[in-house]
């Protein structure tokens, strides 16, 4: 209520004064500082996909000779192909680990059954056991998958199976399950709702919140995939968007402003995710305070 | 073959769960009908599809790695048991040794530094505002661009020539002209740099999160006690904010270790070898080299190492909490 509790807002002790101009503009400029430094670059990779021919050495914020060239030629570099595998990839893999997640959690958090604390352990094993470590049995095994002998090789199914089932969006959906009120599911039990009907009618519904949360997490988990894909892939038609940059690149006919095209496609996607579900994404963090 | 019965098993359930206490006679017996008929079937019936992608996906190929450390691999021909001959082989393998140590440095110095610009971050931008959140929402864009987006930028701002990027910038300063990720005494701490870059800001939002749990009394009480900015930071924020940092540190130590797009997209592990990681090696090893034996034992020590760090920092953690 005085001057003082609104200064005890922050560590620092920002003052809320509006007379404290010396403060104020110190914080203005650092805080500026910090949005160049961090969201500048990401600018120059729109600048540069827009600019006729930009040269490594001459990088701005805004093109000197704006053009659609260069997503032109990324097209001739099959840069939609890369885009929809990748947006396959991720529509997929998305659909398969909410799906997944939220049937897992349902098991965990409303039932009791024998083997329940094993389940979740294993569970909590598979986060433990990084991506990177099994990348390279695992190229065998999507070569030639268990019993049933078929191979995954240069599929997009190979990518999208493999991250179907992710550790972190089934603790996240568990915690969030075991809030939901027991009288609900009793309610709905009384009235004659089958095992399907209450998970899909009551229980679902109510999770809309966490699901916002693992989806944003999940998407953000599936687009940062690179050496899944790019074991997975055959030849390089089968690459994602973020694996076909490095190819790109290292083609000697592509310039700089073909690869920035190549990049802001990627880009683009991540950003649409990250802006229309913020709020989720920031409680996952501090909620999960788990990445990858 | 099992899957099938319990199909009808569950439908059985869903009527007699549906029908209430009403119809039932015998409760007791009842309860036990059900936990040995259908009921303990139904959350299995949930988890098969987790259970089936984590099996075929994760453990299946965590055991194919662990037998393939074992033997050379010879396709083809016929994989060899060779016992711990390939842990051996790599745990002398001059590369592998060059890499586990920049491998170290890496984690270590991305780890600390992103914590560091992260925690400066968190102070410079908490509070209600809109315009904060603003610009906190703006800071937070790196760590969801993708990794290969953002190796192909720096990379581009890493232009070795004096006309490059960052040259240009460092030069108004008096500084360079330097060659970054090009030079062999550079690279290592320029995809350090990008790192730090990328993780930054959400250790921001972690450190944020936990200056947003102090009591705003202790601060008033600090400043009635006449402790200066840094003091109160030193001594009223920086220990509230230790089981973060804890948290914080495990994450971004394990993500450390496994470090390898960041790395592959910059430079591949170049220029002469002076940024190979551990798993840029045991990736070479294993697609360049066709080593899948040499390979898998790379990747189970790194599983290995991995395991332990994580499972001392829980001990330690719970140790300390039961205290």
């Amino acid at each position: 209520m005085s001057v003082n509790s609104s200064r005890f807002d922050s560590a620092i002790g920002w003052s809320t004064r509006p007379d404290a101009w010396v403060g104020k503009g110190i914080r203005v400029v650092l805080s500026g500082l910090a949005v160049i430094l961090f969201c500048g670059p990401l600018l120059v990779i729109f600048s540069g996909a827009f600019d006729h021919n930009p040269d490594p050495t001459q990088l701005s914020v805004i093109p000197d000779h704006p053009s659609l060239i260069n997503f032109h030629v990324a097209g001739e570099n099959k840069i939609w192909h890369y885009l929809a595998n990748s947006l396959v990839i991720a529509g997929g893999a998305l659909l398969l680990q909410l799906a997944v997640s939220v049937f897992a959690a349902y098991a965990l958090a409303r039932k009791k059954f024998r083997g329940q604390a094993i389940a979740l352990l294993v569970i909590l094993a598979t986060m433990m056991l990084p991506e990177e470590v099994i990348a390279i049995p695992l190229s065998l095994v999507i070569g030639d998958l268990p019993l049933v002998h078929v191979s995954l090789k240069g599929t997009l199914l190979g990518v999208i199976l493999p991250l179907g089932a992710w550790g972190f969006s089934i603790f996240v959906m568990t915690e969030f399950m075991r809030e939901i009120p027991a009288e609900l599911e009793e309610a709905a039990k009384v009235d004659g709702a089958g095992e399907l009907r209450l998970f899909a009618q009551i229980i679902l519904p109510l999770c809309r919140p966490a699901l916002g949360v693992i989806a944003v997490f999940g998407f953000n988990m599936i687009w940062e995939q690179y050496l899944l894909p790019l074991i997975v892939a055959a030849d390089p038609s089968d690459y994602t968007l973020t694996v076909a940059l490095l190819a790109l690149r290292s083609d000697d006919q592509v310039g700089t402003g073909i690869v920035l095209a190549g990049a802001l496609l990627a880009l683009v996607p991540s950003l649409i995710v990250y802006l229309s579900l913020q709020k989720s994404f920031l409680r996952g963090i501090t909620t999960g305070a788990i990445k990858g | 073959m099992t899957a099938v019965q319990p199909v009808s098993d569950t439908r059985d359930v869903g009527s007699t769960a549906s029908g209430g206490g009403a119809v039932e006679t015998h409760p007791v017996r009842r309860r036990r009908r059900r936990r040995l008929t259908g009921a303990s079937f139904v959350p299995w019936l949930f988890l098969l599809p987790a259970a089936l992608i984590f099996l075929v996906f994760k453990f299946i190929p965590m055991a194919e790695g662990i037998r393939l450390s074992l033997f050379e691999v010879r396709p083809f021909l016929g994989d060899i048991f060779v016992g711990f001959k390939n842990y051996a082989t790599i745990l002398q393998d001059e590369k592998f040794l060059t890499a586990s140590w920049h491998t170290l440095v890496l984690a270590g110095g991305q780890t600390l530094g992103a914590m560091l610009i992260g925690f400066f971050l968190a102070l410079l931008l908490e509070g209600h505002a809109k315009s904060l959140w603003f610009v906190r929402s703006a800071v937070f864009l790196p760590v969801v661009a993708a990794t290969a987006v953002i190796g192909e930028i720096w990379r581009l701002f890493f232009y070795p020539a004096p006309e490059g990027f960052l040259n240009e910038i460092i030069s108004w300063v008096g500084l360079g002209p330097w060659e970054y990720i090009h030079d062999t005494d550079t690279s290592l701490v320029s995809v350090m740099f990008v790192g730090i870059w990328k993780h930054a800001p959400y250790d921001m939002v972690l450190i944020l999160a936990g200056l947003a749990g102090i009591d705003r009394q202790q601060y008033e009480a600090a400043a009635i006690d006449g402790a200066s900015t840094p003091q109160r930071i030193w001594n009223v924020t920086l220990p509230a904010l230790r089981p973060v940092v804890t948290i914080l540190l495990t994450l971004a130590a394990i993500r450390g270790l496994r470090v390898f797009t960041e790395v592959y997209v910059l430079t591949g592990g170049g220029p002469a070898g002076s940024t190979d990681v551990w798993m840029t090696r045991v990736y070479t090893t294993a697609f360049e080299q066709s080593e899948a034996g040499l390979a898998s034992a790379g990747s189970v020590l790194l599983f290995l190492v991995t395991l332990i760090l994580t499972v001392s920092v829980q001990w330690y953690r719970r140790r300390k909490e039961a205290r």
